[in-house]
């Protein structure tokens, strides 16, 4: 099976969403399509996949012409798609969610499970999803779910599979899971198409690399010839440098001195277990860990937002433990939240009103209880520009920018103004290259300043080349310490730790 | 150019503001003009399913027209209408841009009413100056903390603001029929709740007797109006408003960015709860002058509608307000002059609220009043 996309093109309005791509898939192949965020990756694929009817170019699948009508037509030639959000019902089984729509029917048309199981069971093992049929999808983790979305269009006899950004929602095991089921899809002789941003999970995985960039293809690669540093350059358009220039590590006192931290899960149950770290000025601490070992809870209740349970947390020489997340950012505490979308801030709000959702009742933006929207729109304009927030105006609604500008939003807020300490969750995920390498740039250039900055992320690339001390942290607990007093950073080391396995 | 000039070029760039979107205007006025016309075509449908003959009808429409707007008479009706439902509207606004929902205005303006009612007959010989202030303040009050009780329920307990509200209702009810039967309250010689007159110390001057005895626009539409621009700065000039359109939008987001929301919840209610009361005072202290057994004769419940088709803007209150005065007044003299029910005004009323709620219906009756291929109104 070959399927050829031939100058396709897709516009919304008076977006041009893809411009003339030409694009070939081929059985037993891995396709990797890499751009940024809104180069139009998406959209294409949402083309092959029927969703959406383009303005011009054709789908040649084998040679011959075809037209789509719908989703359902694509199916029926082959081609299925893996969403990035799965369209699972959460209070069906596997087997039930996987037949939803074509179910298979016994003699007198009742719904026949018993076959559908079976079904499950062979394409399981087929390509070794070890996914259980009976299981309920709400009871099981993301990683697993997207295995079900596979199981669901390969029940549906595609040849042709599209990945829209599947390993955004995965851990690192889960990534590396994911790709041994990749593998084994395109062994056997699927035609693959995987979309990300990431440069190191495309080099690892496609067989051939097309770069797309607003709504172009402008680059072609191949892993082994063509190197991440060339990649990035054809999707951002300029040179990127994954080096994070930092100046030699000298710390200063401590500035966050955390003892025998315990914070509990909703349910009761113990995320932070009797935990003690420390964060001195001029240092970037870096918490390395498998999402879900109470990395989250740790940083809510430094930030304020979540209670402790036991322990103390000084800052400054000053007993915080109990103080509430105002009082923490008066202090100079600043918090990068880990979900920009929930929490980090608010969508329906313009630009202005959140470059100042935390700082607003200062003297700098308001006199008593009357705002002062001339200096908050001043200050926020200054900082959108200082901090590369791409947006028409600061009075366009925050939930109109892209992703990488929301988070830049966020930095600029915490980082404009006199912080001591960040905390910063997640700061970079989702993002693209060019946001990355602006936000450790800015976070770099907060600890020249001086100040203390403790780092959670899940990726440990991230962790190795921003941070100066790295804790590996596994069921609540820091279970190693590598780089500065401790040994020096592994990425291997750092893997068996986080994974659980005392060094 | 410098670097640094081009930050400033930049800087001054980002603080222009965008033209007003078409699709805005076409949210903001076309659709909410065009449920108003339907309403009105489909409450003749309605008329004529009913055996209504089209001359009636007609009549009827005209009477709607002459009843609010067609004489001075007809305006000072429409306003005298149109202020509680504006005052009531704003408290219940303030709760939807917090995110609550407040359906207890109509208990809110009962216990206002009560407590405005009592100071306004029982103290004698206070000269107006100090009486009607503290009449109305006793409705703010009252009503503020009545509404207070929910909110606080629900900071502490988590307990949902409707259900707390509508059982405030009901416990409002009985409770103004309980106090207007205590010897301290019910008028002297009467069996059935009814309170003691207001003096005319506490009550709201008319604005019109000198044109017309029967003129009964008073000095709340001053109250109403110092109220709307008052909330206009609290919800768009004001820290708390902020606090209370965070908490609003996202809870969790204002919750990480250090504000408090159990305060806030109370304070939205509480605040809700006094423009209620104001509603009440200026009620039994500007058009009834007494306090009878369901003295507020569903507001409470319009004021919701209010609040809705003005889209919890102060300003947009005012428009809806005015809208619903006008046809409360409208109505009136339609049963008067044609005959017919005034019930075809709530049909009327129901349905305005039915098409904003549903902007996809008029936009698909009205086609040509939006642009071409325009999404529908999204989120
Ligand atoms: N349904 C849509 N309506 C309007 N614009 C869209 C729509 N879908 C995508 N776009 C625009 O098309 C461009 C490409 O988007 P998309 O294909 O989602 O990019 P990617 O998947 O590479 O992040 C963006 O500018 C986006 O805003
Ligand atoms: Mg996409």
């Amino acid at each position: 099976m070959e399927i050829e996309l031939r100058g396709i093109t897709k516009r919304f309005g008076e977006v041009v969403a893809n411009s003339d791509v030409n694009l070939t898939i081929r059985a037993g192949e891995v396709l990797g399509l890499l751009g940024e965020n809104g180069a139009g990756k998406s959209t294409l694929m949402n083309v092959l996949s029927g969703l959406y009817r383009p303005d011009g170019g054709e789908i040649l699948i084998d040679g011959k012409p075809v037209q789509f009508r719908g989703p359902g037509d694509a199916i029926r030639a082959g081609i299925g798609m893996v969403h990035q959000h799965f369209m699972l019902v959460p209070v069906f089984t596997v087997a039930e969610n996987v037949v939803l729509g074509v179910e298979p029917t016994g003699p007198v048309d009742f719904l026949d499970l018993k076959k559908a199981r079976a079904q499950v069971r062979e394409i399981n093992e087929t390509y070794g999803l070890e996914v259980d049929p009976d299981e309920y999808i709400e009871n099981l983790p993301v990683g697993v779910q997207q295995r079900v979305e596979i199981i669901k269009v390969l029940f549906r006899s595609a040849n042709a599979i599209i990945f829209d950004e599947p390993t955004a929602v995965l851990t690192p095991q889960e990534v590396t899971e994911f790709f041994a089921i990749v593998k084994s899809l395109r062994s056997a002789g699927k035609a693959i198409v995987f979309i990300t941003h990431k440069l190191h999970e495309i080099l690892e995985v496609a067989d051939r690399i097309s770069v797309l960039r607003e709504g172009r293809i402008v680059g072609e690669g191949v892993p082994g010839k063509t190197t991440d540093l060339e990649l990035a350059e054809m999707m951002v358009g300029r040179p990127v440098s994954f080096k994070v220039d930092k100046t030699p590590f000298s710390p200063g006192p401590v500035l966050l001195d955390v003892q025998h931290l315990t914070v509990l899960r909703e349910n009761d149950a113990v995320a932070v277990n009797d935990l003690t770290l420390n964060v001195r000025a001029g240092e970037i601490v870096g918490i390395a860990g498998v999402q879900g070992n109470g990395q989250s809870e740790l940083v809510e209740a430094l930030a304020g937002v979540r209670r402790v349970a036991g322990g103390s947390v000084m800052f400054q020489g000053k007993d915080i433990t109990g103080a509430s997340a105002r009082d923490r950012h008066r202090l100079g505490m600043a918090h990068i939240p880990e979900d920009r979308q929930r929490t980090g801030i608010i969508a329906a709000f313009t630009v202005a009103e959140n470059m100042v959702l935390d700082t607003y009742y200062d003297s700098r933006f308001s006199r008593g209880l009357a705002m002062d929207w001339q200096a908050v729109n001043q200050n926020s304009a200054a900082a959108a520009a200082a901090f590369d927030v791409r947006t028409p105006s600061i009075f366009e609604k925050a939930g109109h920018l892209s992703g990488g500008n929301q988070q830049k939003l966020v930095v600029a807020r915490e980082l404009n103004r006199d912080t001591k300490l960040l905390i910063a969750s997640q700061p970079t995920r989702g993002l693209d290259v060019g946001s990355i390498e602006y936000i450790h740039k800015r976070i770099v250039d907060a600890r020249e300043e001086g100040d203390g900055i403790l780092i959670v992320s899940s990726e440990l690339d991230e962790i190795m080349s921003l941070c100066d001390r790295i804790l590996v942290m596994f069921k609540g607990r820091i279970v190693a310490e590598f780089g500065a007093a401790g040994r020096p950073a592994n990425k291997n080391d750092i893997g068996l730790a986080m994974a659980g396995v005392a060094a | 150019m410098s670097e640094q000039g081009e930050t400033a070029t930049l800087t001054a760039r980002l603080l222009e503001r965008a033209a007003p979107k078409r699709a805005d205007f076409e949210d903001l006025v076309i659709v909410p003009v065009f449920a108003v016309v339907v309403a009105l075509i489909l409450g003749g449908v309605a008329m004529l399913a009913t055996n209504v003959d089209l001359e009636t009808i007609g009549r009827s429409y005209v009477a709607l027209a002459y009843g609010s707007i067609g004489s001075i008479n007809a305006l000072s009706e429409t306003i005298t209408a149109a202020t509680p439902l504006i005052l009531a509207g704003l408290g219940v606004a303030l709760g939807f841009r917090a995110g609550l929902f407040n359906i207890g205005a109509e208990g809110q303006i009962l216990m206002g009413g009560m407590a405005a009612v009592v100071v306004g007959f029982s103290f004698t010989g206070l000269p107006m100056l100090v009486h009607l202030p503290l009449a109305l303040l006793a409705g703010i009050v009252a009503g503020a903390l009545y509404a207070a009780i929910a909110g606080w329920i629900r900071a502490a307990t988590g307990a949902h603001e409707v259900i707390l509200t509508i059982m405030l209702n009901m416990i409002s009810y009985r409770l103004v029929d309980y106090m207007l039967r205590m010897p301290a309250i019910q008028r002297p010689g009467r069996s059935d709740p009814i309170s003691s007159s207001v003096l005319p110390t506490a009550e709201l001057p008319r604005l019109l007797e000198w044109l017309g005895p029967n003129l009964r626009l008073h000095s709340g539409v001053f109250l109403m109006l110092a109220a709307v621009l008052f909330v206009y700065w609290l919800l768009f000039r004001s820290t708390i408003g902020f606090e209370f359109r965070a908490s609003g939008e996202s809870p969790e987001a204002a919750r990480f960015a250090g504000m408090r929301s159990g305060l806030i919840i109370v304070l939205v209610m509480a605040l809700g709860g006094a423009f209620a009361g104001l509603a009440g005072a200026n009620q039994v202290l500007g058009v009834l002058g007494r306090a009878s057994s369901g003295f507020s004769a569903g507001i409470g419940f319009d004021a919701l509608a209010v609040a809705l088709l003005g889209r919890s803007h102060p300003f947009g209150v005012v428009i809806a307000g005015l809208l619903f005065g006008a046809l409360e007044a409208g109505g009136r003299q339609m049963q008067v002059d044609a005959g017919v029910s005034i019930d075809l005004i709530g049909i009327i009323q129901s349905l305005i609220i039915l098409f904003i709620a549903a902007p996809l219906v008029v936009r698909a009756l009205f086609p040509w009043g939006f642009r071409k291929g325009a999404p529908a109104s999204k989120e």
